[in-house]
C-alpha cells in the first residue's frame, strides 16, 4: 500500500484550488537497474477527483508523469468545507484513496 | 516462477499480459474509475499515434490554450507545465511530449465546475516540443505547443 496522498485544497474567490501529490515511483519500465536489469513498469494510470461528492476530474497518465505525481486542479463554484476525495489506481493494481477538506 | 514469467513476456510483453488478465476479470480495475484504460494512445510511440488513439482525428492550432512551461528545464526527469485552455467548452485536456517513447504524459477530463486547467510534472527524455490538446464539448481538438529545452534527460535515469 503507497504511502498517504498530500491534498491541499483552498478557496480563492468562487474558485477551489487542489493541489495533490502523490507518493509513486512512476517506473517507466525502460530503465535498467545497477545490475543491467530492466526496472518493471509501475506507474499510476487513472486517477479522479470527486468535489462535494460529485466527479469533476477523470483522466489517466503514463509513465511520463514524474516520479511522486503532482498535479494541480480548479474547481469552481466548490465552497469551503466540501470534501475533496482523490482516488488513483496504478498498472499493478495498487491503488489508494485519500480525501479532504476544502480550507475558506 | 521465473520460465513462466519468461513465457509471459515473450507472448506479448508484461503489460499485454496485464491487459489479457484484466480482460479475462482477474484484474478488475475499481469500479469508480469506469473508463478503461487508454493503452493505445499511451503506447502510442508518435504523437500521430497518441492522437488517434484520443480520437483527435484533426487539430486547430490555437493561442487560447496556454502553456505555461520553463524555456529550459535543467532536469528532464521532473519538468512542470500547468496547461490553460480558455477555449469555451473544453472537456479535456492532453499533455503531450513530442520526442518521449511514448508522447501522451496525461488526459484528464472536466465536469462539474472544474475549470480547463492542470499543472502536472513530467518527465522529458530531450529536448522536444510540449504540447497540449484541448477537446470541446462539440467534439473539436486544439492544439498548442511549447519548446522547452533539457539539459539533463529524465527517461533513462
Amino acid at each position: 500500500m503507497a504511502d498517504p496522498m498530500k491534498i491541499r485544497a483552498q478557496m480563492k474567490g468562487d474558485t477551489a484550488e487542489i493541489r495533490v501529490l502523490m507518493s509513486h515511483p512512476m517506473e517507466t519500465g525502460q530503465r535498467k537497474d545497477g545490475t543491467g536489469n530492466v526496472v518493471p513498469a509501475h506507474y499510476i494510470q487513472a486517477i479522479t477527483v470527486d468535489v462535494g461528492g460529485k466527479r469533476v476530474i477523470q483522466g489517466q497518465a503514463g509513465p511520463a508523469v514524474s516520479r511522486n505525481p503532482v498535479f494541480g486542479f480548479k474547481v469552481k463554484g466548490a465552497k469551503a468545507g466540501d470534501k475533496v476525495v482523490i482516488n488513483w489506481v496504478d498498472n499493478k493494481g495498487d491503488k489508494r484513496t485519500d480525501e479532504a477538506t476544502i480550507s475558506g | 516462477m521465473d520460465a513462466l514469467r519468461r513465457t509471459l513476456l515473450k507472448g506479448a510483453g508484461a503489460t499485454g499480459a496485464i491487459a489479457a488478465a484484466m480482460a479475462a476479470g482477474v484484474l478488475k480495475p475499481s469500479q469508480v474509475l469506469a473508463a478503461e484504460y487508454n493503452r493505445a494512445a499511451f503506447e502510442a510511440k508518435d504523437v500521430a499515434g497518441a492522437l488517434k488513439g484520443v480520437g483527435a482525428s484533426s487539430t486547430a492550432e490555437s493561442k487560447d490554450i496556454v502553456i505555461r512551461a520553463p524555456d529550459i528545464a535543467e532536469n528532464g526527469a521532473v519538468v512542470p507545465v500547468d496547461v490553460v485552455s480558455n477555449i469555451p467548452n473544453t472537456i479535456s485536456l492532453a499533455v503531450l511530449v513530442d520526442k518521449n517513447p511514448s508522447p501522451l504524459t496525461s488526459a484528464f477530463d472536466f465536469a462539474n465546475g472544474a475549470v480547463a486547467e492542470m499543472a502536472l510534472r513530467v518527465k522529458m527524455g530531450q529536448t522536444s516540443m510540449v504540447e497540449a490538446i484541448a477537446k470541446t464539448a462539440d467534439g473539436k481538438f486544439y492544439i498548442a505547443k511549447k519548446e522547452v529545452k533539457v539539459t539533463v534527460g529524465g527517461c533513462g535515469g
